[in-house]
């Protein structure tokens, strides 16, 4: 490989050496099972090695990141704050602040359907069947304009995709372009004519502030317990909260992220979370004085998005309804 | 205290404090005026009891040092489940780090995974594939050695200029431990590579048991070189924010490649081209091309003290400027230290001959006469390596590679002993 000119003669040497060693093994371990490697061994090569049988479409894609993948992605996959953008991106690569994307930057689609697969979605990971990453897939790259809406994407025509920056990644070449000119015997002395200070960390002054002293902070709240509160439910519901924790905090140190901190939320009026910029349908329904009683919020959690047109909380629902007494539970044990 | 306690960025206010607190430290070497009483009163210290023994089970820093702590940039990454924090390296001493205030990077959160439930498969292009427990790998033959590991991303945010104001932020992506595991080549030779055949074209891709299951292909050559399957560090378990029970440690690469919580080792033979090895960890060039396997990192220091979080309090006199300095080529060599921007260098004393993909602690004992200073360090290492300014870097690579910055960095020390993060032309 001529990536490694060394390799050769470095492995020649070491079988050469280690020969009548390599025979030898400690008896350690035991063989893996089929099922086992069936299990774990899921990963997808440039060529196509690895990939499963299934087709999907933007248009069913478009569903399934809708609920799975836009409340961070955006639902044009287009990005929400510091969440990944998706798409777009094209031709910046050479500008400043290059934008990377699946469409612009990716070299091999098979990267993202091992990526999706594996790790997504976010807290939930590797709950997508085949079909469906082949699906949101499909949706990510008709949102970077690479096929059109009708295109099936399957493991047959995941190769025809065409990436735009498949040509554009070189192997590392220090060793040609740096290596040589930064190995001079180092100046000591008379190294410049001048030396002036072109920049300085606080005039921009983004490093992170001090945390508040102990002394001054407020004594912790005490947790708001209702007689019916229900200590194993909430524990229950503690779990069912890791889908939210994406974009949810809670607790005395929360902070808003692409959904609003939710601490105190069992009791409260909606939309009275400070910083955060709720959508409009919300804020009219919170005029109106909806408060967030146990009922309201499991009829929210069922079906978000049925229950409020328009809400930003791109979240499927809990189609549970032990899921939405536990997680309520569980958002009570965080009061006022 | 309290010059320390204001932590990231010292104010102006917290500085005078700490000038007043640095007068009664000098005082130590000056004539006392008065006699000290805490010196001449019996303090309670000297007269009760401390703890006994079993107070602490398993010892944390004393509430004193309760600012050596890691720190996360919060406006970096959407949130803290896959995020990075940063070592407190301007108020460590030595090299080895402590695993406590070692920087973790996630990419789906410190999962809990017990000894008992750890299992490690090998596949692929093997003549056996095994799967091993926990215990079975302490039944290898081991070895140890300390080594850095540093993010491809540690200095990232200077690309553009002086940004963030502290060696915790702008080079806390390192920590350096002596691990304790077994070399990954044992491990491959009981899976048997027969099968595999000729071994110079064939890769390993690795992928942790977390969520994110991050996975990195890593050419054979060096799989079978250094590379160790660890599960102890600094004497003792890993700790959770760094793979416990068991993690790979790839010695003078990338962090990323690091993979924490190892579950499986596949002999493949071609890589993988996974996301992180594709759409992250590639260093986009001014044309838009981008450099991909820059797995090596190269020849780096940094002067830990004086800097922004470390400022002089102790006023004019002896000074002790120190700093680290690595190479994931090869050892240290030689660290040259300036004063006035790089106009001139001074070569520092190394605490210890360099190791190989390990840290070095650097000194220069000087005497500072109270006016103003440009810190920098430049590091060599043994394949001869001299580190880059940021402008050589910027030539070459332009300003949007995000990894892999391994610039001479200047820290502006006033004549009030305040450190502040600049740029030199």
């Amino acid at each position: 490989m001529s990536k490694f000119p060394k390799c050769a003669g470095l492995l020649a040497a070491l079988a050469f050496t280690a020969g009548p060693v390599m025979a030898e093994t400690f008896g350690l371990g035991r063989p893996a099972l089929p099922e086992e490697i069936a299990a774990w061994d899921g990963d997808i090569r440039p060529d196509g090695t690895g990939l499963p049988k299934g087709s999907g479409d933007a248009l069913i894609g478009e569903e399934i990141f809708a609920e799975q993948c836009a409340a961070c992605h955006g639902d044009f996959a287009e990005g929400i704050g510091n969440w990944p953008k998706l798409a777009g991106g094209a031709d910046t690569l050479d500008h400043d602040d290059p934008l990377k994307t699946v469409g612009s930057y990716w070299p091999y689609l098979t990267t993202a359907y091992d990526y999706i697969k594996r790790s997504m979605p976010y807290g939930n990971a590797g709950t997508l069947s085949d079909d469906e990453v082949y699906a949101t897939l499909a949706y990510i790259l008709y949102s970077n304009d690479l096929i059109p809406d009708d295109f099936i994407l399957s493991d047959e025509t995941l190769l025809d995709v065409e990436m735009p920056n498949a040509e554009g990644f070189i192997i590392d070449d220090r060793a040609e372009t740096e290596y040589a000119q930064w190995s001079d015997a180092p100046c000591m002395e008379k190294c410049k004519s001048a030396v002036n200070i072109t920049m300085r960390a606080m005039v921009l002054d983004v490093t992170p502030q001090e945390e508040t002293s102990p002394e001054a902070e407020p004594e912790e709240a005490p947790l708001m317990v209702t007689a019916a509160f229900d200590p194993a439910l909430a524990a229950e519901g503690e779990k069912v909260f890791r889908k939210c924790k994406a974009c949810h905090q809670i607790g005395a140190d929360a902070k808003n992220k692409s959904g609003p901190i939710l601490t105190g939320v069992v009791g409260s009026p909606a939309g009275v979370v400070e910083g955060f910029s709720y959508s409009k349908p919300l804020i009219k329904v919170a005029e109106s004085g909806l408060i967030w009683s146990e009922k309201e919020l499991a009829a929210f959690l069922e079906k978000p998005r049925a229950y409020l047109k328009g809400t930003k909380m791109s979240f499927a629902g809990l189609r549970k309804e032990a899921d939405q007494r536990a997680i309520i539970e569980y958002l009570k044990s965080y009061g006022n | 205290m309290s010059d320390h306690e204001t932590g990231n960025r010292p104010s102006r206010r917290a500085f005078l404090g700490g000038a007043a607190a640095a007068g009664a430290l000098t005082a130590g070497g000056a004539r006392a005026q008065t006699p000290d009483p805490l010196i001449t009163e019996i303090q309670p210290w000297a007269q009760g009891f401390g703890d006994g023994v079993d107070a602490v089970r398993y010892g944390l820093p004393i509430e004193y040092e309760g600012d050596v702590i890691r720190r996360n940039v919060e406006w970096l990454t959407a949130d803290t489940i896959s995020s990075i924090n940063f070592t407190p390296i301007h108020a460590l001493e030595g090299t080895i780090t402590p695993q406590g205030c070692a920087f973790e990077r996630h990419h789906s959160g410190a999962i809990d995974l017990r000894k008992e439930d750890y299992r490690l498969m090998i596949n692929g292009l093997v003549d056996r594939p095994l799967v091993f427990n926990y215990a079975d790998l302490e039944r290898f033959p081991r070895e140890n050695h300390v080594y850095f590991c540093e993010c491809a991303a540690n200095t990232g945010m200077e690309w553009a200029g002086a940004q963030l104001n502290g060696a915790q932020f702008t080079h806390g992506m390192i920590h350096n431990m002596e691990y304790t595991g077994v070399p990954l080549r044992i491990l491959l030779e009981e899976a048997g590579l027969d099968t595999a055949g000729d071994l110079a074209d064939k890769w390993v891709f690795v992928e942790g048991a977390d969520a994110s299951s991050n996975g990195r292909s890593i050419p054979m050559e060096k799989a079978l070189d250094d590379v160790l399957v660890a599960f102890k560090a600094n004497g003792e378990a890993l700790r959770k924010e760094h793979g416990y029970p068991v993690r790979l440690v790839v010695p003078g690469w990338e962090g990323n490649m690091w993979v924490k919580w190892i579950r499986r080792i596949e002999v493949m033979d071609g890589p993988v081209e996974s996301r992180e090895e594709t759409s992250k960890y590639t260093d986009t060039l001014e044309d838009g091309t981008s450099r991909k396997w820059t797995w090596a990192m190269d020849a780096k220091s940094v002067v830990t003290s004086p800097s922004p979080q470390a400022p002089v309090t102790h006023g004019t006199g002896p000074l002790v400027i120190s700093g680290l300095a690595w190479s994931g080529r090869g050892a240290i060599t030689r660290v040259d230290v300036s004063k006035d921007g790089g106009m001139s260098w001074e070569t520092a004393r190394l605490a210890r001959p360099g190791e190989r993909m390990a840290l070095s602690r650097f000194y220069l004992d000087t005497h500072w006469d109270g006016s103003e200073m440009l810190l920098q360090s430049r590091a060599m290492d043994d394949t001869g390596y001299v580190q880059p300014t940021k402008a050589q870097l910027r030539a070459v690579r332009g300003l949007n590679s995000i990894y892999h910055n391994n610039c001479i960095q200047t820290w502006l020390l006033r004549a009030n002993g305040e450190a502040e993060n600049v740029e030199v032309s």
